[in-house]
């Protein structure tokens, strides 16, 4: 309840009983955790994936099995080390930019739904706002770059700087392919269209969104600076680019940043193409959404509804996992571009192409609504979009949303989406 | 004090605070750091007044855009290490000027609002938003040329026009923006070959 608390307004209007507040801290824990604790499993998979990659064991000894607590070993001693500054340094800017990296890459989950309905802020325009706050982050780099006063830090930052410029068009404009299916940019609502059937998962929705899951994932990957994007580290020829001269607790906040980065970014992917917390499998699905709406109106036992959307958000946290496990296997399985390489590739292929998927989603279901008269492929499961949405408005959290009546997900009125590309093309 | 007007404090704060640290600093990226600092708590006080489209238009323009541009141009044009500017006393005598021709323009505007009993329609329109805390819907429609907030109060007859000519206008003009820079940065081509 809290949780689906649709504005700040309405967060300290509930502020009231005290079993709210305690609520409250308890899952702002566990969204601390998130950002905190994942890094520590995602650096000990990008050792074990690297290992295996390379033909070695990777960590085996801390910890026991596997060397599971290898990273928390890391941890203690990264606390430990002397927090270094170079003379050199802007000292004010080099000890401040790892905090910007990590409140960007952090702040980025406040709007992040990981169930239906377990979302801090249920924004409107949610997906705008994530975008909005990733950006944020390149900034922290570029400063830690800029004020280290080392040659190899300022090229690092510099690199980052013209990477991220470019990335983030075709970033944007890919999340806008799927926006343009579910005709909305409220995260908990592009997740809840897709319940049902996997074949209602954005990705599935017509081709230019397959397509335009492969090109975001790229340009994610480009986003969180991964190799073979990894410009702004290339500590094969920059030494450690822009955190060269960093050491201790502020080297470790540029990596716990990049980590919840990444698993934002696929977070993000997961919601906008992969069916976020529903399980591509129509009877599951139904049941969890039915156990939930049951918890949440009172008919049903409140226990169960939660652990439904325990259930989902921990589908959500494997489907973003996953993206996870699948940028570390690429930066060890590619090789790192050349500066000039990253730039060509955002700038010569990427921006067209999702300019192109952009232009082709507009289409579709036009295209397909005159050939076969109506706007999806396959014939839609289970009420997907009328069923689907209301009671993702109103079912879950027992705040229910007075919608204006809007544009049916299904039937993609052709007027309003030519204006629409027109503009954001542009 | 309430929770709302606590966080408002904080943030209204920073901002003066960090606005007043761009003033007064004088090596240029600092400059940017404090203004990522006044520019970031603003779009704060836009996500406290239910403005989530504009905070993060703030945030994605001007921080994400704007000043990561200005960075990056001090970075590529700099010949020393830290850029610094110092202000000479005409510069300061020109600014405060400004500044407090501003300050009466702000004046002016807030005096002119009735902030003690608004308008009828401004408390539903108000209403409505903290309801639901959802700006962005009738703000996309006003764009696409129809005011649900304002049409169904009125009887019908006059439709307002909505915001689509300015947006198309300016859709217009950025792309001659466009335009214009990939023609003044493209491979030019030498008169002697």
């Amino acid at each position: 309840m809290m949780f689906a608390a649709q504005s700040i307004a309405e967060f300290f209007q509930v502020f009231g009983g005290w079993q709210y507040v305690i609520a409250a801290v308890i899952h702002a824990v566990l969204l601390v955790h998130v950002f905190a604790v994942s890094p520590f499993a995602f650096i000990w998979l990008e050792r074990k994936v690297s290992g295996r990659i390379q033909d070695r064991l990777g960590p085996t000894r801390v910890g026991g099995m596997f060397g599971w607590l290898q990273s928390l070993a890391d941890g203690i001693k990264l606390v430990q080390k002397e927090d270094l500054c170079p003379s050199a340094a802007d000292s004010m800017l080099f000890r401040s930019a790892p905090y910007i990296v990590c409140v960007a890459a952090f702040s980025a989950f406040m709007v992040l739904p990981f169930s239906d309905g377990w979302v801090a802020v249920a924004a409107d325009c949610g997906l705008f706002i994530i975008l909005a706050i990733l950006s944020l982050e390149v900034f922290g780099i570029i400063m830690a770059g800029y004020s280290s006063g080392s040659k190899w830090s300022l090229f690092g930052g510099m690199r980052e700087a013209a990477q991220m410029v470019s990335y983030e068009i075709p970033l944007a404009i890919c999340s806008l392919v799927p926006v343009i299916a579910a005709g909305s940019l409220n995260l908990g609502e592009i997740g809840g269209m897709q319940r049902g059937w996997f074949t209602n998962w954005f990705m599935f929705h017509d081709p230019f969104t397959f397509i335009a899951f492969f090109v975001y994932f790229v340009v994610a990957t480009a986003g969180c600076k991964r190799a073979p994007f990894d410009l702004a580290e290339a500590e094969s020829e920059l030494v450690g680019g822009f955190h060269t001269e960093y050491s201790g607790m502020r080297w470790s906040f540029f990596f716990m940043g990049e980590y919840a980065s990444m698993f934002a970014v696929c977070g993000i992917a997961s919601i906008l193409f992969l069916g976020g917390w529903n399980t591509g499998l129509a009877p599951i699905d139904n049941a969890l959404y039915a156990a939930r709406s049951a918890g949440a109106d009172g008919s049903g036992s409140a226990a169960v509804g939660y652990l439904a959307n325990v259930i989902g958000a921990g589908i959500f946290a494997a489907k973003a996992s996953f993206g996870v496990f699948v940028q570390v296997w690429l930066r060890w399985t590619l090789p790192r571009l050349r500066i000039d390489q990253v730039i060509t590739t955002c700038l010569k292929y990427l921006v067209p192409i999702s300019c192109f998927l952009f232009l082709g989603a507009t289409l579709w279901p036009i295209v397909l609504v005159s050939a076969m008269g109506r706007s999806t492929w396959t014939e839609p499961v289970g009420d997907r979009a009328a069923l689907g949405l209301q009671e993702t408005r109103q079912g879950n959290g027992g705040v229910a949303v007075t919608v204006e009546p809007r544009v049916d997900v299904g039937l993609v009125v052709p007027g309003s989406n030519e204006i629409e590309s027109e503009g954001v093309v542009q | 004090m309430n929770g709302e007007s606590f966080l408002f404090t904080v943030f209204a704060l920073a901002t003066c605070l960090s606005a007043l640290a761009v003033v007064f600093s004088q090596t240029v990226v600092r400059m940017a750091f404090w203004l990522i600092i006044a520019l970031g708590s603003t779009s704060a006080l836009f996500f406290l007044a239910n403005a989530d489209f504009v905070g993060a238009a703030q945030l994605l323009i001007y921080v994400g855009g704007t000043l990561v541009l200005l960075v990056f141009g001090v970075m590529l044009t700099a010949s020393g290490p830290y850029l610094k500017i110092t202000t000479s006393s005409g510069e300061i005598v020109m600014g405060s000027c400004v500044g407090l021709l501003f300050l009466l323009v702000v004046f002016a505007s807030l005096n002119g609002v009735k902030w003690r009993d608004p308008s009828p329609e401004t408390i539903t329109a108000a209403s409505h938003v903290v309801s639901t805390g959802n700006t962005l819907r009738p703000l996309g429609l006003s764009l696409l040329g129809s005011r649900p907030d304002k049409d169904s109060t009125t009887d019908g007859d006059t439709l307002s026009p909505g915001y689509l000519l300015p947006f198309e206008i300016v859709s217009v003009h950025l792309l001659v923006v466009l335009i214009g820079a990939a023609y003044l940065a493209r491979a030019k081509r030498r008169a002697e070959c």
